[in-house]
């Protein structure tokens, strides 16, 4: 399975809430967190499942409202991509 | 207390903005035509009021496209030019967020929306719905996403009275109005065309199965064989007058002079409907005779039985071709919940400009003992208006807009 990346994630992003003219997905958005990007907690929940859908794993809510920034989206999703692998 | 209209957003078939669809409605421009949407060969009804042309990117934040149905969109879009209308610009700061309200009329809700869902849900399974489905869906949408959008969080509400709704929504913002809410947005969107959407209102029974644009949706015709079902809608600013000139507003279109609803009895109990009723109640509470009035904008069903009920309610209230009748939603089709707000912006605008819009494609009136309808557009001041409507179910709901001196 490979490596979810940044550009996994706005992509996922992009697709699961669209991209406002104020908040852009261009730069670095590791630590900022996904309420200042403008996706709130739906948003988040649609970008999840997108994500489960495409990686095959399960997120569980519980371990995903932990999860405040797209760095630790990433790290999270990627620890659960290896050890399903 | 006087409930004002300070703005008008209009997406129609027949227009895009105030300006465009007024122009097209006094050309008599007939905007029916066969479902493009979608492939509707297999459908009995194959034709609709649809709009062409609008992208709601160019109108609408990315953000919000993924999570809005078309109706929505439309909401949005007209909600932003009638409130630049109204003069009361896009920014949502520097008002009191609690003195604004939306009451919005609903009766598909976002039925393109959810088929897609539900399409989701039984080809591929449960995962694959969107979150989005929980409340794009839902009939409360349009009042709830003008709220967001607007930083709008005084009264809210939606009616769902189906074409009625449309007047309801009126005669609900201005009790807002009344009770100290600054301004309500108000209005109705639909957009009822997906293939389930358009299923859906066939059983009614009261849809036109003709194929021919001209023939296939005329009220008050010897030959009426039903309506055409369209989307779009208007968004209309109700304002406190007073708080309106304090703002400075941009213009008054007129005035919620008077609102009545009523509701049909059951047929068994053979008592009749109660449209006179609502008509005469509405011009009741503006405190005006019958004489006073000096348009009539009809439901116009177009189904025979329907057609003559309003045509005798009318003909009891104002007299025998006592007053100019009009159905410019003969070239939209009707809109559901859509319909009445943009037949009130139609009366706001003949107010405006002295002129009262056609009613197209009836060629053998049925009812002209009764009506007197208006089949080119009749110049002439206006000053009072009557608009009429209907709800599938037994909705009965009249409004009159009056000018401001």
């Amino acid at each position: 399975m490979s490596e979810f990346s940044i550009d996994d994630l706005k992509r996922i992003l992009r697709k699961a809430a669209g991209e406002d003219e104020t908040t852009s997905l261009d730069g670095d958005i590791l630590d900022l967190s996904f309420q200042d990007l403008g996706y709130d907690s739906l948003a988040r929940m649609e970008a999840v499942s997108l994500t489960e859908r495409e990686y095959g794993i399960s997120l569980s809510e519980e371990e995903m409202d932990a999860i405040t920034t797209p760095g630790e989206f990433m790290a999270f999703v990627n620890g659960r991509i290896s050890a399903a692998a | 207390m006087t409930a004002v209209i300070t703005g008008i957003g209009v997406c129609a078939p027949n227009g895009l903005g105030t300006e465009e669809f007024w122009k097209r409605t006094l050309d008599g421009t007939n905007a029916i035509g066969p479902i493009a949407r979608f492939d509707a060969s297999s459908y009995p009804v194959r034709l609709a009021g649809e709009i062409s042309g609008f992208d709601p990117a160019a109108h609408l934040p990315g953000r919000l496209l993924p999570q809005t149905d078309r109706m929505t969109q439309f909401a949005l879009t007209a909600t932003d030019w009638a409130m630049e209308d109204a003069g009361a610009g896009a920014g949502t700061e520097g008002f009191d967020p609690f003195d604004r309200g939306v009451v919005t009329a609903s009766s598909a809700g976002g039925f393109e929306f959810g088929q897609r869902e539900l399409e989701a849900l039984w080809s591929r399974g449960p995962e694959h719905v969107s979150v989005y489905q929980s409340f794009a869906w839902f009939y409360a949408v349009n009042t709830g996403q003008i709220s967001i959008r607007r930083n709008m969080r005084g009264p809210t509400g939606v009616i769902v009275t189906e074409q009625a709704g449309g007047l309801d929504v009126l005669g609900q913002a201005r009790r807002h109005v009344r009770r100290g809410t600054g301004m309500v947005v108000s209005g109705g969107m639909e957009s009822p065309l997906s293939p389930w959407a358009v299923a859906a209102q066939i059983p009614s029974g009261r849809l036109s199965r003709r194929t021919d644009p001209d023939r296939a949706y005329q009220p008050f015709d010897e030959r009426a064989s039903g309506h055409v079902i369209g989307e779009g809608g208007a968004i209309l600013i109700v304002e406190d007058a007073d708080k309106a000139r304090e703002r400075g507003a941009a213009q008054v279109y007129g005035e919620i002079a008077g609102y009545c609803a009523t509701f049909d009895p059951p047929q068994a109990t053979g008592r009749g409907p109660r449209l006179e009723a609502a008509v005469s109640g509405a011009l009741a509470d503006a405190g005006i005779r019958a004489d006073e009035v000096d348009v009539v904008f009809a439901d116009a069903a177009g189904v025979p039985d329907l057609d003559r009920a309003e045509a005798t309610a009318l003909a009891a209230v104002f007299g025998p071709r006592g007053v100019p009748v009009t159905a410019p939603k003969t070239m939209t089709g009707r809109l559901s919940s859509g319909g009445a707000p943009l037949d009130v912006a139609a009366a706001l605008l003949s107010i405006r400009d002295g002129i009262i819009p056609p009613t197209v494609n009836v060629t053998r009136e049925a009812f002209r003992h009764e009506l007197d309808l208006v089949r080119e557009p009749r110049q002439g001041a206006v000053s009072t208006a009557l608009i009429v409507a209907r709800g599938y179910g037994g909705f009965n709901a009249a409004l009159v807009v009056r000018s401001v001196a």
